[in-house]
C-alpha cells in the first residue's frame, strides 16, 4: 500500500478491482464502511462475481476475469475525452511532457522491437530523447506529437466504452456510471483509493493491471494524497516483509538487486545502477545505492567483507537468467534437474498450478525438506489420498523430511503489514511436542553445514564459513538480535557528511536511520528501508502509541513504518507547487517557505524546494512514469492481452494468444486450451471465501465445520444448459485435471456478452486438500495453467478454461 | 510487554470506584462489600496478557493473547483464549471469522509435533531426532552443493551459484526469520530462491 488501512477512512471514492476485501480483509474493509457512514464515501466493486464486497457497494459492474486493462485504459481514455485531469499534477508530478524517442510505436498489439522466436522485446526504443545536456527532453507545452501524454492518448483511443462493453462484457451504461464517479476525482479536492488483491496479480499480465490503474490515479492526481493510492491489500500477514528483505531468487533486501553473470566485479555491478538524475536538480534517491548494497554485504560478511575484495562480492551467486521462481523451480525438478528443495511455511502442492506436474516434479527429488507449524499436503505428496492424491508411494524415492516450527502465538518478532508497518509480536505460549522456532531450525541447519565444511572442505567454503554469525548464543539467534542487525550498526563512527563534527552514531551503536549509511564499509545494514525500526531509541516496532492527531489516520508513533516511519508514500505530491496541499482539509505535509513538515515524515528532503524537486524521489525522474521506458518486460504501457486460455480471440490483436511477453515452458503451451475452444468452453476463476485463510484454516475445526467442503460456484443459466442441479455432483475439467465437487447454483455469477458471444463463469474456490479438519477435495490447481506474469511470473491462477458436466458423487 | 494499563485491571479499578460512590452515597456500604465479595473474579483474571498480531491476512489485526502460565516467568504457557486488541488502531478490538478462530489454529490436532522422515519408496513416516534429522539435511545439502556447485560459467566468469537444491520461504514468518533464512541460503550461493509472495 501508498497508503494505510486507517487512512481509507479519508476518501470519497472506493475502487474495489481485482480483490475483494469485505471477505478476504474484513477489518480493514471496516474503514470502507467508516468512510461511508462518515463522509459520504461511495463504494464501486468491479468483480466476475456479486461478492460480498459488491453487496455494500454504491455501484456494480461485472467484467470477465482477465479483462482488466481494457476496462482501465478504458476510464483513462474517458477521462482524456472529458477532459477529467488534474493538469497540474499531471504535467508538473508526472512524465506527461517527456519527449519519446522515434523508433518507438505500437500495432497489432505488439510494441516496437518483439522477437517473436524469443516472446521477448528490444526495448532500445522505449525510452526518451535525451539532450546535450544529458536530461531527458520534455515539452511543457504538450504540443509535441512524441511527448508521453500524447502517445498515451493516442494508445487508449481504442478503448471506447463500446470496446469495454465488447472486451469485458461490462453493459456500456453501467461502464459509464463507474467513469462518471471515477472521473470526479480529478478534482484537487476529491480522492480516490484503489483497493486489490490477488484479481490483478494472477494473471499473465498482473503487473500491467496495477500499473494501468496506478497511470489512472495520476492522471486524477490521487497518488500520496490522503484517501488516496495504490493499496495492495496482500494475502498473507508477512508477505511484504518478505519481498522486502528479497526472499525471492534476483532480489537482495531492501530492493536491491543480485548481480548477473554480465557483471563479474563491483564496478561493472554499480556501472548500471548509478542512476544519475534524468532531470536537473532531482534527488534521484537510488544514487545512494552503492551504501545500501555494502551495508548489506558487511551485514552477511562482517570482517570478510573488505575494500580490497569488493565487500566480498565474489560471495554472491551470479543470476544466469532473470530468476528462479517457483514455476522455474518446477520446470527445473520436473526436468530432473534438481536435488534438493526446502518448503518453509509454504504448502506448494497446493499452492502450485498444475497439480499434476508438481507431484511429478517433487517425485525427482532426492530429498524435500518441510518446515511447518501444521501437516501440509506438500510433506505427503508421496502419500496415496485416492482421488485427491493419486499416487503410488512405493515408486516415489524422495526421502521427506517433516519438522515442527511453532506458530505465531509461540515466536516473538515482527510482521509487515499492508500499510507497511512493522508491528513486533510477543510470543505467548509454549510451543507443542518438540516443535521449533525457524530462527533455530535455521541456526542449527548452518551450524552443521559450517562444521562440514570447517572440517571437510569443499566447493567454495568461504561465504558459509566467513558468514557473520554474531548472536550470543550462536545456535538460537534472539529476535531482537536480527532485529537490531537488519536496522544496521556503526562499526566505525559516523558523522555528518556536511557537517564532520556531528556524530550520527559512535563505533559499536545502531544507527539511527538508513541517512547514515556508508559506502566505505563503515556500517553494517541488513536491509535499508527498514533502518530506524530498532535503533537507539529502543525497538520501534514494539512501539504501541494510539495518538492521532486530528484523527488524519496516521498514528505515527504506533509501531513503524517503513521507509522512515513514513505513513502516505509520494507525500510530497499531495501539496502543489508552491508547496500548498491541494486539499487544506486533506493536509499530509506543507512547505513553509524554509522547510517541510506536517502530519506525516515528508517524502522529500525537508529543505527541498517545492517549485524544483520533483516528489517521486526514487525515480531518476523525479517525477512518476506514465510511460515506464524498459523497465517492465512486456510495454511502456499496459496493453489488453487475452489470458492463455481465453473464450475468445482478442478483439483488438486478433494474432496474438495471452501475453506475448509472458514466459511458457516447452510443454506447457501444449497444456493451453485454444482461444475460443469448443472443448473447453467456460471461463474459469479461482477464489476465496471468508471463512477460510488458504490452506490453513482447514486445520481449524471451527472453519472447518462453517466451510467443510470443495464447491464449484455456476449460474442459474449455465445450470440449467447443462442439467446441474443446486447442490448436485458436477466433474469439472481443464486441459490439465479433472475435479469432482458440489455445485453451487448462484445469482452471484451471471453469464456475459463479450465479443458478441456468451460467457459464462464458473468459480472455484480453493482451500482444500487432504490433510486437516475439513472434508478431503480438490483444488483450483488441478486445473489452473503453468504460465505465470510476464514480469514476476505470478501463476495465472485467476483466468483459464474449463468444462462442466453433472457427475455422479464420490464413492461414499 | 507494552500493555501499559492492561483493560480488565482498568475495568476492576473503574467498576470499583462506581460502587464506591453510587452504592456509597445511598448507604449501602455493607451491602457492597457483601456484594463485592459475591462476586466471582474473571477466570482471565488468573492468566497472563501478550499482545500479538493475526497471523492470516496482512490487516495484521492486533490480539491479546491469555495463557495459563507466563513465559517471562520461564514457565510453561499454555494459551487459553485469543480476542481481539480494542487498543489497535486497524481492527479495534474486532476479529474476523478466521481471527476468531485463532484458538484452534494454535490448538490444531494437526499441528506438527516432532521430527519426522519419510524414506525412500516408503509409505509411512517414522520419528526422527532432530539431531538425526538436522544432521542429515546438512549432509544432504553438503553432498549435492560440492557436487554441484559452478564456480565459474562457460566464460571463464566467477558465478559461485547452486541451483540444484532451492528454497522456497514462507509468507507468514516474521522478519527476524527471514533474514536469518536470507543469510543461510544466500551464503550456500543458492538462486533457486522464492518465497509465497509470488503465489
Amino acid at each position: 500500500m501508498t497508503n494505510s488501512w486507517t487512512d481509507i477512512r479519508n476518501t470519497d471514492l472506493v475502487v474495489i478491482m481485482g480483490g475483494n476485501a469485505a471477505e478476504a480483509h474484513p477489518c480493514g474493509f471496516k474503514w470502507v464502511t467508516e468512510a461511508k457512514a462518515n463522509r459520504g464515501a461511495k463504494l464501486i466493486v468491479i468483480d466476475p462475481r456479486f461478492t460480498r464486497s459488491a453487496s455494500v457497494s454504491d455501484v456494480y459492474a461485472p467484467i470477465r476475469q482477465g479483462t482488466d486493462i481494457a476496462f482501465l485504459l478504458g476510464l483513462i481514455n474517458y477521462c482524456i475525452q472529458n477532459d477529467k485531469v488534474q493538469w497540474d499534477y499531471v504535467k508538473a508530478f508526472t512524465n506527461a511532457t517527456y519527449v519519446v524517442k522515434q523508433g518507438f510505436t505500437y500495432q497489432d498489439g505488439l510494441f516496437s522491437g518483439y522477437d517473436e522466436a524469443k516472446r521477448d522485446y528490444d526495448k532500445s526504443s522505449w525510452d526518451y530523447d535525451i539532450g546535450p545536456d544529458g536530461f531527458a527532453v520534455v515539452d511543457e507545452t504538450l504540443a509535441n506529437p512524441r511527448c508521453v501524454w500524447n502517445l498515451l492518448k493516442k494508445h487508449v483511443a481504442v478503448y471506447t466504452p463500446e470496446m469495454v462493453e465488447r472486451i469485458c462484457g461490462t453493459p456500456k451504461d453501467r461502464f459509464l456510471k463507474v467513469a462518471a464517479m471515477v472521473a470526479e476525482t480529478s478534482s484537487p479536492i476529491k480522492a480516490m483509493t484503489s483497493m486489490y488483491a490477488l484479481g490483478w496479480t494472477q494473471h499473465s499480465k498482473g503487473s500491467q493491471n496495477i500499473r494501468a490503474m496506478a497511470m489512472l490515479q495520476l492522471v486524477l492526481g490521487n497518488i500520496g494524497i490522503r484517501g488516496g493510492g495504490m493499496n495492495a491489500l496482500r494475502g498473507h500477514s508477512n508477505i511484504q516483509g518478505l519481498t522486502d528483505i528479497g526472499l525471492m531468487s534476483n532480489l537482495l533486501p531492501g530492493y536491491l538487486t543480485l548481480p548477473t553473470q554480465k557483471e563479474p566485479d563491483l564496478a561493472t555491478y554499480m556501472s548500471t545502477r548509478v542512476f544519475k538524475p534524468l532531470r536537473p536538480n532531482q534527488m534521484s534517491y537510488w544514487q545512494n545505492y552503492r551504501k545500501f548494497f555494502v551495508s548489506f554485504q558487511k551485514s552477511m560478511w562482517g570482517d570478510a567483507a573488505t575494500p580490497e575484495n569488493d565487500f566480498a562480492y565474489d560471495y554472491l551467486p551470479k543470476l544466469d537468467l532473470p530468476g528462479y521462481d517457483l514455476l522455474r523451480a518446477f520446470e527445473l525438478m520436473h526436468q530432473g534437474k534438481m536435488n534438493g528443495y526446502f518448503c518453509q511455511g509454504f504448502n506448494p502442492l497446493q499452492a502450485a498450478p498444475n497439480k499434476k506436474k508438481v507431484i511429478e516434479s517433487l517425485s525427482k527429488l532426492k530429498f524435500l525438506v518441510i518446515m511447518d507449524p501444521l501437516d501440509t499436503e506438500t510433506g505427503r505428496f508421496w502419500e496415496n489420498h485416492g482421488p485427491y492424491n493419486d499416487v503410488d508411494p512405493s515408486q516415489i524415492q524422495t526421502e521427506v523430511y517433516q519438522l515442527p516450527s511453532t506458530c505465531f502465538a509461540e515466536d516473538d518478532g515482527s510482521l509487515v503489514n499492508s500499510g507497511r508497518w512493522l508491528q513486533w509480536h510477543w510470543a505467548g505460549g509454549t510451543p507443542p511436542g518438540e516443535a521449533k522456532r525457524d530462527t533455530w531450525i535455521m541456526a542449527q541447519l548452518y551450524l552443521r553445514l559450517k562444521e562440514l565444511y570447517t572440517k571437510e572442505g569443499g566447493a567454495f567454503a568461504d561465504p558459509i564459513v566467513k558468514l557473520n554469525w554474531p548472536y550470543a548464543n550462536a545456535g538460537d539467534p534472539k529476535a531482537e538480535e536480527l532485529a537490531q542487525e537488519i536496522n544496521g550498526r556503526a562499526l566505525a563512527k559516523v558523522t555528518d557528511t556536511a557537517d564532520p563534527t556531528k556524530v550520527l552514531a559512535e563505533a559499536g551503536k545502531l544507527l539511527p536511520a538508513f541517512a547514515a549509511l556508508r559506502d566505505d564499509g563503515s556500517t553494517a545494514c541488513g536491509c535499508w528501508i527498514y533502518s530506524g525500526c530498532f535503533n537507539e531509541n529502543g525497538n520501534n516496532m514494539a512501539r504501541r502509541d494510539t495518538t492521532d492527531p486530528d484523527d488524519a489516520g496516521f498514528y505515527s508513533k504506533w509501531a513503524f513504518s517503513w521507509p522512515a516511519n513514513r505513513r502516505i508514500l509520494y507525500n510530497r505530491a499531495s501539496a502543489d507547487l508552491t508547496g500548498k496541499p491541494w486539499d487544506p482539509s486533506r493536509k499530509v505535509i506543507e512547505w513553509d517557505g524554509q522547510k517541510w513538515s506536517g502530519y506525516d515524515v515528508p517524502d522529500i528532503a525537508p529543505t527541498a524546494k517545492p517549485d524544483q524537486v520533483g516528489p517521486f524521489i526514487m525515480n531518476p525522474e523525479g517525477v512518476s512514469r506514465l510511460f515506464t521506458r524498459g523497465m517492465m518486460r512486456d510495454g511502456p504501457f499496459p496493453a489488453h492481452y487475452e489470458p492463455f486460455e481465453s473464450p475468445i480471440v482478442n478483439p483488438l490483436a486478433p494474432k496474438v494468444r495471452g501475453n506475448p511477453a509472458a514466459r511458457v515452458f516447452e510443454g506447457d503451451m501444449a497444456q493451453f486450451a485454444e482461444a475460443g475452444s469448443k472443448e473447453f468452453p467456460y471461463a474459469a476463476t479461482s477464489y476465496r471465501l471468508t471463512e477460510h485463510f488458504h490452506f490453513w484454516t482447514k486445520h481449524v475445526i471451527v472453519n472447518a465445520v462453517m466451510q467443510p467442503e470443495f464447491f464449484v460456484e455456476i449460474s442459474e443459466q449455465l445450470a440449467a444448459e447443462k442439467g446441474i442441479t443446486k447442490g448436485g455432483w458436477v466433474r469439472v475439467w481443464s486441459k490439465r485435471g479433472s475435479v469432482v465437487a458440489k455445485a453451487m447454483v448462484t445469482k452471484r455469477i451471471k453469464p456475459l456478452i463479450c465479443d458478441g458471444k456468451t460467457i459464462h463463469i464458473v468459480g472455484i474456490p480453493l482451500h482444500w486438500g487432504f490433510t486437516g479438519a475439513a472434508k478431503k477435495g480438490f483444488g483450483p490447481n488441478m486445473l489452473t495453467p503453468f504460465v505465470g506474469d510476464a514480469n514476476i511470473e505470478t501463476p495465472e491462477y485467476k483466468a483459464f478454461l474449463v468444462n462442466i458436466e453433472p457427475a455422479p458423487g464420490p464413492a461414499a | 510487554m507494552n500493555v501499559e494499563l492492561s483493560r480488565r485491571a482498568f475495568l476492576q479499578t473503574a467498576g470499583a470506584g462506581l460502587a464506591g460512590t453510587t452504592l456509597g452515597a445511598f448507604g449501602f456500604a455493607d451491602i457492597e462489600s457483601a456484594h463485592a465479595a459475591a462476586i466471582r473474579s474473571f477466570k482471565l483474571a488468573n492468566t497472563t496478557e501478550t499482545r500479538n498480531t493475526c497471523p492470516y491476512c496482512s490487516v495484521a489485526c492486533g490480539i491479546i493473547l491469555y495463557s495459563k502460565g507466563d513465559l517471562r516467568k520461564g514457565e510453561k504457557a499454555d494459551i487459553t483464549h485469543i480476542e481481539g486488541d480494542t487498543d489497535h488502531p486497524t481492527n479495534r478490538g474486532t476479529l474476523c471469522p478466521k481471527g476468531s478462530a485463532l484458538l484452534g489454529f494454535v490448538k490444531s490436532p494437526t499441528r506438527l509435533q516432532h521430527p519426522m522422515v519419510r524414506k525412500p519408496g516408503t509409505d509411512k513416516f517414522e520419528p526422527i531426532s532432530w539431531e538425526d534429522a538436522l544432521g542429515r539435511i546438512a549432509r544432504l545439502m553438503k553432498a549435492d552443493r560440492d557436487k554441484n556447485f559452478v564456480a565459474r560459467n562457460n566464460d571463464g566468469v566467477t558465478v559461485n551459484r547452486w541451483i540444484t537444491t532451492g528454497f522456497l520461504a514462507a509468507s507468514a514468518s516474521t522478519n527476524e526469520t527471514a533474514f536469518a533464512t536470507y543469510k543461510v541460503v544466500r551464503s550456500t550461493g543458492m538462486l533457486v530462491f522464492d518465497n509465497q509472495a509470488r503465489v
